[in-house]
């Protein structure tokens, strides 16, 4: 079996409203469509991953939200109906997916072996929460990869983002590990928005575009600043930003998604691709990739 | 009305595995206890604030009649499955939204098949209500809440109760110290996270069984802080203001113990109204929400921008016409009521020292039967006035001390100011409403003194 990789890493977020507005089969709410920017964003992230070869996807989700460890799903096949806690009226979703037991296994092995708390679920009743199966559908909507669910431990970050910021980077690099030794070619999706401060109130239409704003300019200032050090491929000095970012833009990369991604892609210095950036109810929202095999041609044209 | 008050906590595993730790085993005893004095109540709803339904758009109430699910722990799920079927109240949950709707919140009942209902609504519905022989009425906690918010939400909670003239009993689901063990441990070694959390929990039982609420939710900030309160203890700011606000109750913590570090309480709050310590207030009262919070600079808070929200808010549900029982005030001599609740306010129509069902004049009538003059007390009547408009007021969920505007009616200002000021000054002196006093030629039945007031609603 040859070394296994990660061909291709993501900032997924998974606002209900793109899974909405886009009226799938799967979801049961329809609507007159909205937030286009970010959904033309998810588009050409597919059409790039559409270019790579992988047969696994990993999500690293924020709402499944666990404070006993980290928790990977170990089910071979999860379906049922994913109803949205917060949005029940966007996000009503049928969803029926394959998860790379075999590759969990050894993410939890990994992690055990750097002194991380990790735990399977094996209970077949579970329901897969709505932040993994958003990101999952927008950047492969046809469901035919196998997938890896990594629940958000936030529990060191009670403590202070630094801490819960290092639990993640381990993670990451277990993530990766194990990766390697079981020949995965993999996707990895850091499933979170940037800036994080909602509106509390939806307007009676909720897809009504002259109601969409950032929240505040602050939060907006922050967001560029982040995807700016992203575009450079300066993701280290992001790494040391973060805790501040996720403090003061009230991110939601308080639930560990972007640094797992960033550990487990080993800070990538070439340019990440900026797909589209928009908000969504308020909150700061971009879809970023780090494609290995495009990114490392364009580090060596530019040479 | 609120005949009790509890606090249980929401990490399942009281339900889910009792015998796997002599504490959670106790906890679950402590839901049993609480359960048996739901049962004899006389409650006929369950109105129920948990702080595992975290919400991001206003407050989202459960309007499903029957949800019904097979739920699953995101934590827990080694520990078992959770299958549920709940009766909630579909028309409550209809009548809270509007009240809430009525105090400028964004409330919003909700209805759809499969939704997640949160271990902690499922653990306190079983335990506490295992047959569903009471229908719930489910509200979660909006993340960005501030006290000022929660309290309205409360506040419109009770507005509803009155609406619907239910009696209820309500339950508040949270930790106290919420820190946990960030691992997987064997149940039988769970123990409280630290020493610091535990005297910080105990602190707060000793409080609520001193039947303290409302300076529970006045010092919980500060015990948020210090013990990592669950949802910076919004259950508690909920749980006083459906409560009233005050410090009047008899409390009994019928079960402590760790739950995954984290401190966990069963707590029952009865009315105890001669337990009422003072309170002190060092926030003002806020009766509706203005809108976005003061999270990010510029932003309004709840109070400065109440008024725009009371404007631009629907009708409250309880608004109009309050008719007052003819056991408790005088009945009306003509086609109003005795009152009218209109945004903050309650306007109460003239009334005079009549009795409620006999119409008997204290102090005897101005008039003999055949109209001739005759002697009457003056203060007897002006007592008899302010009962009954007390009676009215604590009907409609004010009080005397709510009163600010006061206008009063004399027959005979020379013959009656006197006696008449002299009972005003017993009842009014602490309360410095305005008042405009005037004499009249007549009043519609042989009485001497009316008066007519405006309370805070
Ligand atoms: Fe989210």
């Amino acid at each position: 079996m040859s070394t296994g990789r990660i061909v291709a890493g993501a900032l997924a977020p998974h606002p209900p409203h793109l899974v909405y507005a886009e009226n799938p089969p799967q979801n049961e709410p329809r609507s007159e469509g909205g937030w286009e920017v970010l959904r033309w964003g998810y588009e050409r992230l597919r059409k790039d991953l559409a270019k790579t070869d992988y047969d696994v996807i990993l999500v690293h989700s924020p709402h499944w939200k666990t404070r006993t460890g980290n928790h990977l799903l170990a089910v071979p096949q999860l379906s049922g109906l994913s109803v949205d806690p917060i949005f029940p009226n966007l996000f009503r979703y049928t969803f029926d997916m394959k998860v790379d037991v075999e590759l969990a296994k050894a993410i939890h092995a990994e992690g055990q072996a750097r002194k991380l708390e990790m735990s399977l679920m094996e209970n077949p009743e579970f329901r897969v929460d709505y932040g993994t199966i958003i990101s999952c559908h927008l950047a492969n909507p046809a469901w035919d990869k196998p997938i890896v669910a990594v629940s958000s431990n936030s529990t060191y970050f009670d403590f202070s983002n630094e801490m819960g910021q290092d639990e993640m980077a381990r993670l990451g690099e277990a993530t990766r590990a194990a990766i390697e030794q079981t020949g995965r070619k993999a996707l990895l999706l850091a499933s979170c928005s940037l800036s994080h401060r909602h509106f509390t109130t939806e307007s009676e239409l909720p897809e009504d575009m002259s109601k969409e704003h950032i929240t505040h300019h602050g939060q907006y200032l922050w967001d560029m600043r982040v995807i700016e050090l992203m575009k450079q491929g300066r993701t280290r000095e992001l790494m040391d930003i973060l805790p501040d970012f996720t403090e003061q833009a009230i991110s939601e990369t308080k639930d560990g998604s972007l640094a797992w991604l960033l550990a487990a892609l080993d800070y990538p210095s070439f340019p990440a691709e900026v797909y589209g950036y928009g908000s969504v109810i308020g909150t700061g929202n971009a879809v970023v990739g780090w494609i290995q095999s495009i990114g490392t041609a364009n580090v060596a044209n530019s040479r | 009305m609120i005949l009790h008050g509890y606090i249980v906590p929401g990490r399942p595993l009281p339900l889910l595995a009792p015998e796997k730790n002599p504490h959670w085993a106790e906890l679950r005893r402590g839901f049993e206890q609480a359960r048996e004095e739901i049962k004899v109540s006389g409650a006929d709803l369950i109105l129920l604030y948990s702080t595992q339904w975290v919400n991001v758009i206003g407050h989202q109430i459960q309007g499903d009649p029957n949800p019904e699910w097979v739920h699953v722990d995101q934590d827990f799920h080694a520990f078992g499955t959770m299958p549920y079927q709940l009766r909630m109240d579909a028309d409550f949950a209809k009548a809270f939204e509007a009240a809430g709707r009525g105090r400028g919140l964004f409330t919003r009942a909700v209805s759809y098949k499969g939704f997640p209902i949160d271990s902690g609504t499922i653990q306190a519905l079983q335990l506490l209500n295992p047959d569903n022989a009471l229908p719930a009425c489910v509200v979660g906690c909006n993340m960005y809440a501030d006290r000022a918010e929660t309290i309205v939400l409360a506040k419109a909670a009770v507005d509803a109760l009155k609406a619907t003239g239910k009696k209820a009993v309500a339950v508040a689901v949270t930790a106290l110290s919420n820190r946990v063990f960030p691992r997987m441990i064997d149940p039988k070694d769970d123990r409280l996270y630290s020493a610091k959390d535990d005297e910080w929990n105990r602190k707060l039982l000793e409080m609520l069984e001193d039947g303290r609420v409302e300076d529970v939710s006045q010092v919980i900030r500060e015990f948020s802080q210090q013990a990592s309160g669950d949802q910076r203890g919004r259950a508690f700011w909920w749980l006083s203001g459906v409560l009233g606000q005050h410090n009047g109750y008899a409390g009994k913590a019928l079960a402590y113990g760790p739950l995954w570090g984290s401190g966990a309480a069963v707590v029952s709050l009865s009315p105890a109204p001669e337990r009422n310590l003072s309170r002190e207030f060092d926030e003002g009262e806020v009766e509706t929400f203005g809108g976005e919070r003061g999270v990010l600079a510029g932003g309004k808070t709840a109070e400065a921008s109440a008024p725009a929200a009371a404007a631009a808010a629907p009708k409250p549900v309880s608004s109009g016409a309050i008719h007052t029982s003819a056991k408790k005030a005088p009945k009306a001599v003509g086609a109003y009521p005795h009152a009218r609740r209109q945004g903050d306010f309650i306007f109460v129509s003239g009334i005079g020292p009549r009795q409620p069902e006999t119409d008997e004049i204290p102090g005897g009538p101005v008039r003999n039967a055949d109209g001739a003059p005759r002697d009457y007390d003056a203060a007897a009547q002006t007592k008899a006035v302010i009962e009954n408009i007390k009676a009215i007021l604590e009907d409609a969920g004010s009080s005397l001390d709510a009163i600010v505007d006061c206008q009063c009616f004399l027959i005979d200002m020379q013959r009656d100011f006197k006696a008449f000021n002299e009972v005003y000054r017993q009842y009014f002196e602490g309360i410095q409403a305005t008042r405009t006093t005037v004499e009249v030629r007549a009043l519609p039945t042989p009485i001497a003194v009316e008066m007519k007031v405006i309370a805070k609603a």
